[in-house]
């Protein structure tokens, strides 16, 4: 096939549907859906086990009951011979060689049935371990990728790099691979930034520790705002009314009560 | 293989049938490059009509990824120009 109109239309439809594909799927989704039907499968596998056991217990109820049945038509062979009755021992015999047929046929039915019920059972266990295998990765990768990601937006949220993702094949691969990339992206930005090469936009470029001792204490000021609000309002109605006004009236025109601007943070 | 043809929906197309439709195909874009309009809409309305005449339609709720996309039968040559250029089909 040459690369004519056809072909070109073609991949770039391809390319597209892939990407927005890749932008709309969150990994972790993906994740959970997969351990979702390997759980399904897994119900579906014990269940196979429940189901050939239950044949098995069957088959040998009637094979008991055969057993039972070709003992009790020997003995009645053997009255038959001592009463001199050759004809009805024969008869006997007869139906007894008859059940034991049976009782052969479905003894070789029980053996099979018990190796399938042992590769069932392997088969199952197999699958639960390997279940549980995918349940403790797909809980590692989730906290990766959201660890990764939460960094890969602090970076790209100050150098305004937006989101650009790769092309994978199936659900953990693709998990893991977005997961290395998200990491690989947060540290390259971080790296980028601190040598300068790239510029932080916002000019406030700050550590960790700065930034989240700035989250901190912006969190205590609003406990501490809340406070005196809830002291005023159970102070009176009236120092309320005041409070709200001078709220409105901005930090500019502050009451006589407050001694500094309380909205001073930006 | 599963032809689109875009506004109209896909066809199934035996593979036997792809040396006829390359040649047009590569008429079709030697046109275009070359920005021949008349040969254009004629090579694209001849190979829309192979398309059709060769192939199975597929049912309008069948889910199945197109191998190849074919232009509406009323692009313009500038219009699927453009849908070939870098920035594609769907910007962004």
């Amino acid at each position: 096939m040459s690369d004519g109109v056809m072909k070109r239309m073609g991949m770039i439809f391809r390319a597209k549907a892939n990407k927005a594909l890749d932008r709309a799927e969150d990994p972790r989704e993906t994740l959970d859906y997969s351990y979702q039907k390997q759980l399904e499968l897994l119900q579906k596998v014990r269940r196979g086990v429940a189901d050939v056991a239950t044949s098995r217990k069957r088959l040998e109820l009637q094979l008991n009951q055969l057993q039972g049945q070709s003992a009790k038509l020997e003995d009645q062979g053997r009255k038959a011979l001592a009463l001199g009755r050759e004809d009805l021992a024969r008869e006997a015999l007869t139906r007894r060689s008859a059940l034991q047929q049976q009782v052969t046929d479905l003894e070789t039915q029980h053996q099979t049935l018990q190796g399938e019920e042992e590769k069932l059972t392997l088969a199952a266990q197999r699958l639960q371990a390997k279940v549980d295998a995918f349940r403790t990765k797909k809980e590692t990768i989730k906290a990766t990728y959201t660890a990764a990601q939460a960094q890969t937006r602090i970076g790209e949220a100050f150098s305004g790099i937006s989101e650009e993702m790769g092309d994978v094949g199936m659900a953990i691969q693709r998990a893991e691979d977005k997961t290395a990339q998200l990491q690989a992206r947060a540290g390259a930005i971080d790296e980028l930034m601190a040598s300068g090469a790239l510029d932080d936009p916002s000019g406030m470029a700050k550590d960790d520790i700065t930034a989240e001792l700035d989250r901190l204490s912006g969190g205590s000021d609003v406990e501490l705002e809340l406070q005196r609000m809830k002291a005023e309002l159970s102070g009176g109605s009236s120092a309320g009314q005041q409070a709200i006004e001078s709220g409105q009236n901005g930090a500019a025109q502050s009451s006589p009560q407050q001694d500094r601007p309380r909205f001073d943070k930006q | 293989m599963i032809v689109r043809i875009m506004g109209e929906g896909q066809v199934k197309l035996d593979d036997a049938h792809f040396t006829e439709l390359n040649k047009l195909d590569d008429e079709l874009l030697a046109e275009m490059e070359s920005g021949d309009v008349e040969g254009f809409r004629r090579t694209l309305g001849a190979l829309l009509d192979a398309v059709r005449r060769m192939g199975t339609p597929l049912p309008d709720d069948a889910l199945e990824p197109s191998e190849l996309i074919l232009p509406s039968p009323d692009a313009t040559l500038g219009e699927v120009r453009e849908m070939l250029s870098d920035d594609g089909l769907i910007p962004g």
